[in-house]
């Protein structure tokens, strides 16, 4: 388990493997967002929490394709299949690769980001919370949709189109708790949703992710 | 470690393609499948891999004693020959790359990156990777496609030494290796009948 | 009662044959129905004191909400039945299902924003029975989106099977979700067991007449889609056999 995390780590790193890309697209929104809504520091503060989750989900559901895709073109998903690990853990490892490089670097350059959107000060410890226990549901449920549209050519909006419904939960709990954190609210019941959210789908979608898969290798 | 197959009916797209088949796969036994393109080797492979079920019929053999080595050779190009063999050897819980390296003559371009490797050494690398498994039986499909003479050479002594050690073979090829050991099983023989249009059950037919 | 008898309907050949003599009266059925609810409904119960005449979009609203959550959970209980004892028909049936599940989706939430105009003043709020609608539309779109993507008709059923099942848990989960997000505008349950909830029972009548209609109008459509795609399916089989040989 632990060649294949560093497998997918070294090669996301690599020339070409798309680490970074997901963090570019997340500065690109933030900058892109007072050209639409205008420049005034409370407005901004205000919606700052939603567009911010807004803007790590899609930066997740970016790099989503890439999951599985390299590995069933080049045929390692086969060789996978009948090595020892289980399907299961393959999958799991997966989304962990998944989150290390994008789920994590988002997490870790949101406060910068808030800066630009003048949060409230009070919100950057719930909002970086909320990002770090809900990024890695998004990274298990954007794994299941890759598993789902593997053998799919051109599934990439398909994919999206599967997913985003799936990430509606936890987009509502994280924001919540973003927003209240900004708010100088209770946080407490959006937290454990959340946090109840990724541990549920951490711990059950493994194996949806796997059925699919071997149904996809078959 | 005897693979046995019996009365095995193979499927693509819904559709039977081979069924009725039966053989067994021993220690130190190679089996060539032999038949025109379309007929089903390489669904009777992947089936006998475990990759897909079979309609009917059964594959017993011990667990976790095969690898598949299919027409993609599961290289990643940005990484080198060594740490594409040193991962396989990792998933399968092995540990020295070095024999493989030079069974294949691969020592000289252990450092390359695989996206640089001509068609034929990309492939000498795939078929490296049977060895790093430690795995007995080996299910190869078009094992020799893009080598030229020199590594076909090599590949064959690959499988007899392979055989040499106890382990066991079943390859779809057209090439003859010069294996000795090799029995031909032509497949064409088992072909499907084509279903009945009355029988409107299963598959809809 | 033998239920093991049911499973003889997994059989296409049979389900075609049965269907066949079932379905016109399945037709007739819901048509009947659906004119006299409609009617009955439109032209011959009063006006509601505070809503006016707009109160009769109910016969609409109502049973066509209620259909875009059975069918759902049609489709769950079909997709079981295919991940468990593998009938053809039973997947099949769940993909007849989604498009009309979808259309009275649809209808649900048009007919709730041209009564939402007059009434709360506004076509749409983000009200979380609104929003979970919403929410339902989009799984729709998805899982009939994959079954239209995959050209292999068993891993078409596997795939969307698995993805109805956990389709199904996260539809649940945002429900919750919407109404922790927000409280909304749009009333209590029309129709309930516990009597004092209900509607009056001027309207009370004529809306069980059309909700009849409108479950014998989806037997009808589903068991019709149904069979057309048993006929598609075999026509692929047969087409498949001929390059066979």
């Amino acid at each position: 388990m632990i060649a294949l995390l560093t497998r997918d780590l070294r090669l996301a790193v690599r020339a070409g493997g798309g680490f970074g890309l997901g963090l570019a697209f997340f500065l690109i929104v933030v900058v892109l967002v007072p050209f639409g809504v205008g420049p005034e520091t409370a407005l901004l503060g205000t919606i700052a929490p939603g567009i911010l989750w807004l803007g790590a989900l899609l930066a997740c559901l970016l790099s989503l394709d890439r999951i599985f895709a390299l590995d069933w073109e080049d045929g390692s998903l086969d060789l996978l299949a009948t090595a020892p690990l289980p399907m299961e853990a393959v999958v799991s490892v997966k989304a962990l690769a998944h989150w290390l490089t994008t789920g994590l670097p988002l997490v870790l350059a949101t406060p910068l980001f808030a800066l630009l959107l003048s949060l409230p000060g009070a919100g950057y410890g719930p909002l970086v919370l909320s990002l770090l226990l809900g990024t890695p549901a998004l990274s298990v449920i954007g794994t299941f949709g890759a598993a789902l549209t593997v053998g799919i050519k051109r599934g990439g909006l398909l994919l999206s189109l599967l997913v985003l419904p799936l990430y509606v939960p936890t987009l509502i709990f994280g924001a919540e708790m973003a927003r209240r954190g900004a708010e100088g609210l209770d946080t407490t019941t959006p937290l454990l949703m959340l946090a109840g959210i990724s541990c549920g789908t951490i711990a059950l979608l493994p194996f949806a992710s796997a059925a699919v898969l071997r149904v996809n290798l078959r | 470690m005897t693979v046995h197959v019996s009365d095995l009916t193979v499927t693509r797209g819904g559709v039977a393609v081979l069924e009725g088949l039966s053989f067994a796969l021993r220690p130190g036994e190679a089996v060539v499948l032999r038949g025109p393109n379309g007929i089903g080797k390489t669904t009777l492979l992947r089936t006998v891999a475990g990759l897909q079920p079979a309609r009917a019929g059964r594959v017993e053999a011990p667990p976790e004693s095969m690898v598949y080595a299919g027409h993609a050779d599961g290289l990643k190009a940005t990484l080198t020959v060594s740490e594409n063999l040193t991962f396989w050897a990792r998933v399968f819980g092995q540990g020295a790359i070095g024999p493989a390296l030079d069974a294949f003559e691969l020592c000289p371009l252990a450092d390359r990156q695989a996206g640089a490797l001509s068609a034929g050494q990309k492939r000498r690398l795939g078929l490296a990777r049977l060895l790093v498994t430690g795995r007995p039986v080996w299910l190869l499909d078009e094992p020799t496609v893009s080598l030229d003479v020199d590594a076909v050479a090599l590949f064959a002594d690959a499988v007899r030494a392979h055989l040499a050690g106890g382990g066991s073979a079943l390859m779809a090829t057209h090439i003859d290796l010069g294996l000795a050991e090799a029995r031909v099983l032509d497949v064409a023989a088992f072909r499907a009948a084509a279903p009945d249009a009355e029988d409107f059950d299963e598959v809809f037919l | 009662m033998n239920l093991n008898a049911l499973w003889e309907y997994a059989n296409p050949k049979k389900f075609i044959r049965t269907t066949e003599r079932v379905l016109p009266w399945v037709s007739v059925l819901s048509v009947v129905a659906l004119v006299v609810g409609l009617i009955w409904g439109f032209f011959f119960t009063p006006d509601d004191y505070r809503q006016g005449s707009t109160v009769k979009i109910i016969y609409l609203h109502v049973p066509a909400a209620l259909m875009a959550i059975n069918t759902w959970l049609m489709m769950l209980i079909t997709s079981l039945i295919w991940i468990v004892r593998r009938h053809h028909v039973s997947a099949l049936a769940a993909r007849a299902a989604a498009p009309v599940g979808a259309v009275m989706t649809v209808i649900a939430l048009a007919t709730g924003a041209i009564w939402g105009q007059p009434m709360w003043g506004t076509w749409w709020a983000w009200d979380p029975r609104l929003t979970s609608f919403l929410i339902l539309f989009l799984f729709y779109l998805g899982y009939m989106a994959l079954w239209e993507a995959i050209e292999n008709d068993d891993t078409a059923a596997d795939l969307t099977s698995v993805l109805c099942l956990v389709g199904s848990v996260f539809a649940l989960l945002s429900r919750y979700a919407v109404n922790f997000w927000n409280q909304g505008l749009h009333q209590g349950a029309s129709l309930s067991l516990d009597k004092e909830e209900n509607v009056a029972d001027v309207f009370y009548w004529p809306l069980l007449v059309c909700i009849a209609g409108f479950v014998l109008l989806f037997i009808a459509l589903v068991l019709l889609r149904t069979r057309t795609e048993i006929r598609a399916r075999r026509m692929r089989a047969l087409l498949a056999r001929e390059r066979m040989r």
